[in-house]
């Protein structure tokens, strides 16, 4: 059982924290100019940081306690092609749904 | 600076920003009924959900509160998972770093990463969009995404138990990420950091506190500005 007081710190100092990280750079540096190395890498944060998360995510899925699992992978692998092809979010999002539960139903 | 393209950058935002309800809402549903699993009651899920609004990380510090982990691991995991967010601040404050600061507190507190990914890809496309026409798109991105980030978890901690683990609703957030990175695979450059962060990020697995997760996606951010820094040196 989770204790209370532990939960109303993580709470209030988690959110507090969260708020911090997210206001660093708008809320402090504001537009002041960055140096452009920095810019240069910064271009490169989201398809630097969302695909680290996904990759163990896809193929060590913690719902399955970290075992591959194929209507996963298959998934995955139709979201990102068809992401590639269509250049569609949402078409792509409903592509990797339908082929994890055909795949789940099929395999049960 | 007209009004009216302000209005029409929000409305643009709110289009664009609209199809991730769909992923929103199992998310935040999945943290409700794992939540009140856990034995947080309703206002206690809730109150996580409003306060930190940042959905890997909560799923991050219940798992560990979970394990019983002292206060300060679970603390720092759960930042470290949303260090991320300092890095898309540090992106997005060329383009919005000049609006009002009680406007960038309020893109602060609802910067997610599909908010952050869909307004970052439209300022690369449409360089010539005023500041304000910047932040009210912003801000149309989050309208739809936000308050059904709150009502859902509520939904979520209400029905509890009753959603089957077979609708595999964990699956909903690396299949949105995985749509929201395809298109945004420009060019040689993208192409390279995401590939390099994701070998990395499996490499690094093992590291405590998803601290792998950060290093891979700095790994690939090194890359992708290298690959840039040496195509415009051979230009």
């Amino acid at each position: 059982m989770i204790d209370r007081t532990e939960l109303w710190i993580v709470i209030i100092c988690l959110g507090i924290g969260s708020f911090a990280l997210r206001f660093a750079f708008t809320g402090l540096v504001g537009d002041r100019k960055l140096p452009d190395w920095l810019m240069r890498h910064l271009r490169y944060t989201a398809v630097g940081i969302l695909p680290a998360i996904i990759a163990p995510a896809v193929l060590w899925p913690a719902a399955t306690g970290g075992n591959y699992d194929l209507p996963r992978i298959c998934a995955a692998v139709v979201t990102l092609t068809l992401g590639l092809i269509w250049k569609n979010v949402v078409g792509a999002i409903l592509g990797g749904i339908a082929t994890l539960y055909t795949l789940q139903y099929i395999l049960s | 600076m007209t009004s009216t393209s302000v209005k029409s950058a929000y409305k643009q935002g709110f289009r664009d920003g609209a199809p991730f309800i769909l992923v929103i809402v199992p998310f935040s549903m999945l943290f409700g009924v794992l939540a009140t699993e856990a034995g947080l009651s309703i206002f206690e899920t809730l109150s996580f959900s409003v306060v930190v609004i940042a959905g890997a990380a909560q799923f991050t510090a219940l798992q560990l509160m979970g394990e019983d982990a002292p206060t300060l691991v679970v603390l720092a995991s759960a930042l470290a998972v949303n260090l991320r967010m300092a890095m898309y601040s540090a992106s997005l404050s060329p383009h919005i770093g000049g609006a009002p600061l009680w406007q960038r507190a309020i893109a602060a507190y609802c910067t997610v990463d599909q908010s952050y990914a869909v307004s970052i890809t439209k300022y690369e496309l449409t360089p010539e969009m005023s500041a304000r026409e910047k932040i009210f798109y912003f801000f149309g991105t989050v309208t739809p995404v936000i308050p059904m980030w709150w009502i859902f978890t509520l939904v979520g901690a209400l029905i509890g138990e009753t959603i089957p683990a077979s609708l595999a609703l964990d699956f909903a957030v690396p299949i949105t990420f995985l749509a929201i990175v395809a298109p945004a695979l420009r060019t040689r450059a993208h192409v390279g950091a995401a590939i390099t962060a994701a070998i990395l990020s499996l490499m690094f697995f093992s590291i405590p506190y998803n601290l792998g997760i950060l290093l891979a996606g700095i790994g690939g951010m090194m890359v992708g500005a290298q690959i840039e820094a040496r195509r415009e040196a051979s230009q």
